[in-house]
């Protein structure tokens, strides 16, 4: 860690109270001392405890695993909680991630967008021997090892949010799924287990606030805290559906 | 107000939670799930190492079955855990897992053929049977006679909550979320629901059920540093608690892991010494064969921790500005394993610590981990005192862990016990003496108080408090009095200390005048609850006079069959008390189908119990007499002592495995 006297950090905050009427949205700047090992979850709480204890945020694990504290960090997307402040200049700005309904300060309803699509996306399992009782007595099904694999590393996404809020096709149309929702169709594309059919999935994601939405700006990929190959999944998924475009 | 009916309410959105909404909807129950954040970034997610099952698919598993298990969990919890409830939960864990694989999780499958593993810091070649080839596969983990914890990489919990919450999804079950419950309502014994509050508004709303469930997991934030994330401050026991009614099992039985990054106190899992991580000190001495020569750093979590603390005690921890610690070397692992199985230890490092695992060894030192203790149910999940309260998960004291629960067995008992749970409430809510008859004058009375409660932490006080500094008090308090090792002076001392905290937090105000979204007002009454949960978990220490598990006494370093073989009942009888109330509960030998024991660690100091020798006599000369008439295992377990009776019917049935088929 730095050994040099440590450094004083200017904080800026984009703070707005949606609830309070009168409210209007300004910026608020914090000072503080950098501590060894820092992290913006620190930081955070430390200004809220030291200036001001209604300071919106959300963290839950602060350990890079849940995907609640997504946030702007010098106007980027990603989880504040693993940001350490050395990585960053004194000067830090914060803003709430946008794209999703505002909570107030850094807080967003991520998991209301998250909700809706998966809905809309139907991100489960879909099979007629699990609408039956499963016999869960009897052995597992057998699934090749490196596919259970493969199954993993699309599954890997917090649902962060960051990828949504890096994207540029999501600012024109406003329905669109985001790479975190085509990641997950592709997650159920390659599972054996989902009994949906390439057309099923047209039907999802088979338009322009789909998979051919898509302008290839490749923001999502940069911003993943979870290194997810967005790109590929997102080539895959095309490649898939303009396949059943062309039988259509 | 706005007042919601359901059949079953269930607070909190973890694994339990969730299994527990889908069983009792797949059972035509109606249910609304509260929740403070959205389902997938529970606690659960957390879990990275695995659930136990005893499949038995790979071949350091073979021979694994329900009684190996068994055994394993009740040596586990020190004799503390309830018999018949692990019962329940080995035979049901495969299905759960199962069931569970079909839902989607991705779980880790075996391979054919040869691989290298690292056992006792040696490379060995293991070979895979081709008949099980693409079944599920386990890896080791502490306190285990068999390779059993099943996984996914490292994100095990992170797969299995996405997988339930995406079923929650598909079985169109109503989640509110940002909704914390603050209060239960209750009338003559008999729970009605519950008081949320809407963190985004500040608006109350009544939920009343039949059956109304805690899933809200532990309360590790009591203590300073924790792996928990920061919502599990115990909000679903306290709010149990303050029933007056309900009550508590076990609050002092708490788990330090040995192995938390320092020190920021994030999680490396288990996982890592289950691969053939090791434990070094200051030396680069690996120093665990030294105290456990047997099963050395896969040891009971708890007995590696204090292991741990003696070794840096004797000066041997690390000097770092943040106290001494240890190293966890994982090096010996290689980067391909690292990188595919143990990745989120290496994003943990690589983000919190700035070094690469595959490079450099990992400081840590044991830190608290996971609650054994939450509200006392019988084996339904039942509050033993409150009608219509249930709990699961780690909220609960079911009591599968008594005082030390495996690695590998909490993500193991949220699904399980969520599917169990799920058939009892569905039973009951079926039954006439589930309905309910309750007047909405009773409801607004319990909105009114939690109303007046927070209109009154807004009150400008002379002498104000502020929970900010009471919580700091606190969560030291417990890390240096309630620690690891305990002892009465600083015990006595905690309890006294906290009980003046708790005092003093009834004179909070809340700066920011507002009862909308509003750390601050969260944080008030949010610390004067984990101040009880506090209060209960030292008492109950402090009153322990043995070492048993997690729970140990460094005054009292016997385990004492003879006057502690019990659980520690706490209640809260008058909400002006500021000291719990503490009752115990026996843990009948009798009827045992594993008499209390030597757990095999270290030296045997127990102090037994006449009884265990005459029970001890009695099962061998079952087992012998059965066995010499050809009974096979389940037949000899039956006598021993009978369990499936209690089950839910469609869990009764056997397991097959590849080597056992049915």
């Amino acid at each position: 860690m730095n050994n040099e006297s440590a450094r004083t950090l200017k904080i800026s905050i984009l703070r707005y109270n949606p609830q309070v009427p009168e409210d209007k949205p300004s910026v608020e700047t914090y000072e503080l001392e950098e501590a060894d090992g820092m992290t913006l979850f620190i930081a955070l709480n430390d200004i809220r405890e030291k200036y001001d204890e209604s300071l919106k945020f959300d963290f839950v694990c602060r350990a890079g695993i849940c995907g609640s504290c997504s946030m702007l960090v010098n106007g980027k997307p990603t989880l504040a909680c693993r940001t350490l402040t050395t990585k960053l200049d004194e000067e830090i700005s914060l803003a709430p991630l946008p794209m999703f309904e505002l909570i107030g300060d850094l807080s967003v309803f991520t998991g209301k967008w998250m909700r809706g699509l998966n809905e809309r996306l139907e991100t489960w399992i879909h099979s007629e021997e699990k609408k039956m009782k499963i016999d869960s007595d009897r052995l597992e099904e057998r699934m090749e090892p490196d596919l259970a694999d493969d199954i993993y590393e699309t599954d890997r996404c917090v649902e962060c949010g960051c990828c949504v809020a890096g994207c540029g096709t999501i600012l024109m149309r406003e329905n669109f799924v985001g790479a975190v929702g085509l990641n997950k169709v592709a997650r159920y594309k390659i599972d054996p287990r989902d009994k949906r059919s390439d057309a099923d999935y047209y039907d999802l994601i088979g338009d322009e606030d789909g998979v051919f939405g898509c302008m290839s700006l490749m923001g999502c990929e940069d911003v993943c805290p979870k290194d997810l190959p967005l790109q590929s999944k997102i080539a895959y998924m095309r490649r898939k559906m303009v396949m059943m475009k062309d039988d259509k | 107000m706005k007042i919601a009916y359901t059949d079953v309410l269930i607070i909190g959105g973890g694994l339990a939670g969730l299994r527990c909404a889908t069983g009792v909807k797949e059972r035509g129950q109606d249910v609304v799930l509260l929740t403070l954040v959205p389902p997938k970034r529970s606690h659960s997610a957390a879990a990275q190492g695995g659930m136990q099952a005893s499949l038995g698919n790979c071949v350091k598993g073979e021979g694994d079955n329900e009684d190996v298990h068994f055994g394993d969990t009740i040596r586990g919890s020190d004799w503390g855990a309830d018999q018949e409830v692990a019962r329940m939960f080995v035979n049901t864990a495969p299905k759960a897992i199962r069931e569970l694989a079909a839902w989607g999780v991705p779980w880790t499958r075996v391979r054919k053929g040869d691989h290298q593993a690292i056992i006792n810091a040696k490379k060995v070649t293991l070979t895979e049977k081709d008949e099980a080839h693409g079944l599920i596969t386990a890896r080791d983990f502490g306190g285990t006679k068999k390779w059993r914890t099943c996984y996914t990489s490292d994100g095990t919990g992170h797969s299995m909550l996405y997988a339930m919450d995406n079923k929650a999804h598909e079985d169109e079950i109503k989640v509110h979320e940002r909704m914390e419950a603050i209060s239960l309502i209750h009338e003559d014994g008999r729970c009605y629901g519950a008081i949320a509050r809407n963190l985004m508004t500040g608006e109350l709303v009544a939920y009343i059920a039949k059956a109304t469930t805690i899933a809200t997991g532990g309360y590790g934030r009591i203590y300073e540093v924790s792996t928990n994330a920061v919502i599990c401050q115990g909000m679903g026991q306290a709010i149990a608690l303050e029933t007056g009614i309900a009550t508590l099992g076990n609050m002092e039985a708490i788990q330090f892991h040995p192995t938390a990054i320092v020190p920021v106190g994030i999680l490396t899992t288990e996982g890592c010494r289950g691969d053939g991580g090791l434990l070094t000190d200051k030396d680069g001495y690996r120093f665990m064969p030294d105290y456990e020569p047997e099963k050395k750093e896969l040891a009971s979590r708890d007995v590696v921790s204090r292991r741990m603390v003696e070794h840096m005690r004797k000066g041997k921890g690390v000097k770092s500005r943040y106290g001494d610690h240890l190293w966890l070397d994982i090096r010996n692992l290689g980067r391909k394993h690292i990188e595919k199985n143990l990745r989120e230890v290496k994003e943990i490092c690589e983000s919190f610590l700035g070094i690469d695992p595959a490079e450099k060894p990992i400081p840590v030192r044991p830190t608290q981990h996971y609650s054994m203790g939450g509200i006392r149910t019988n084996y339904k999940g039942e509050s033993q005192t409150l009608k219509g309260l249930y709990s699961c998960g780690e909220a609960a004291c079911w009591d599968l862990h008594g005082f030390n629960r495996l690695g590998g067995n909490s993500v193991a008992e949220t699904v399980v016990a969520g599917m169990l749970v799920a058939e009892y409430i569905s039973d009951f809510c079926e039954t006439k003496e589930s309905e309910i008859d309750i007047s909405t004058k009773l409801v607004q009375e319990f909105a009114d108080k939690q109303q007046a409660k927070l209109e009154y932490l807004l009150e400008p006080k002379e002498n104000a408090e502020s929970p900010y500094p009471l919580r700091h008090a606190m969560e030291k308090i417990m890390m240096n009095k309630v620690g690891i090792f305990r002892n009465g002076d600083d015990l006595t001392d905690a309890v006294n200390e906290l009980e003046q905290l708790l005092i003093r937090s009834k004179n909070i105000e809340v700066k920011h005048k507002t009862l909308t979204a509003n750390p601050e007002l969260f944080n008030a009454y949010r610390v004067q609850r984990m101040l009880k949960l506090a209060l209960c978990t030292a008492k109950g220490a402090l009153q322990r006079k043995e070492s048993r598990g997690a729970h140990a006494r460094e005054d009292y370093p016997e385990r004492n069959d003879k006057e502690f073989l019990n659980r520690t009942i706490t209640s809260w009888p008058d909400e002006n008390q500021t000291m719990p109330t503490l009752d115990y509960e026996a843990i009948e030998i009798e009827s045992m189908e594993l008499p209390p024991g030597f757990r095999g660690y270290g030296k045997d100091m127990t102090i037994t119990h006449p009884d265990s020798k005459i029970r001890q006599e009695k099962v061998d000369e079952i087992r012998k007499e059965l066995e010499s008439k050809g009974a096979n295992r389940f037949e000899i377990q039956e006598v021993l002592m009978e369990y499936k009776s209690k089950l839910p019917e469609c869990y009764r049935g056997k397991n097959e495995r590849l080597w056992e088929k049915f």
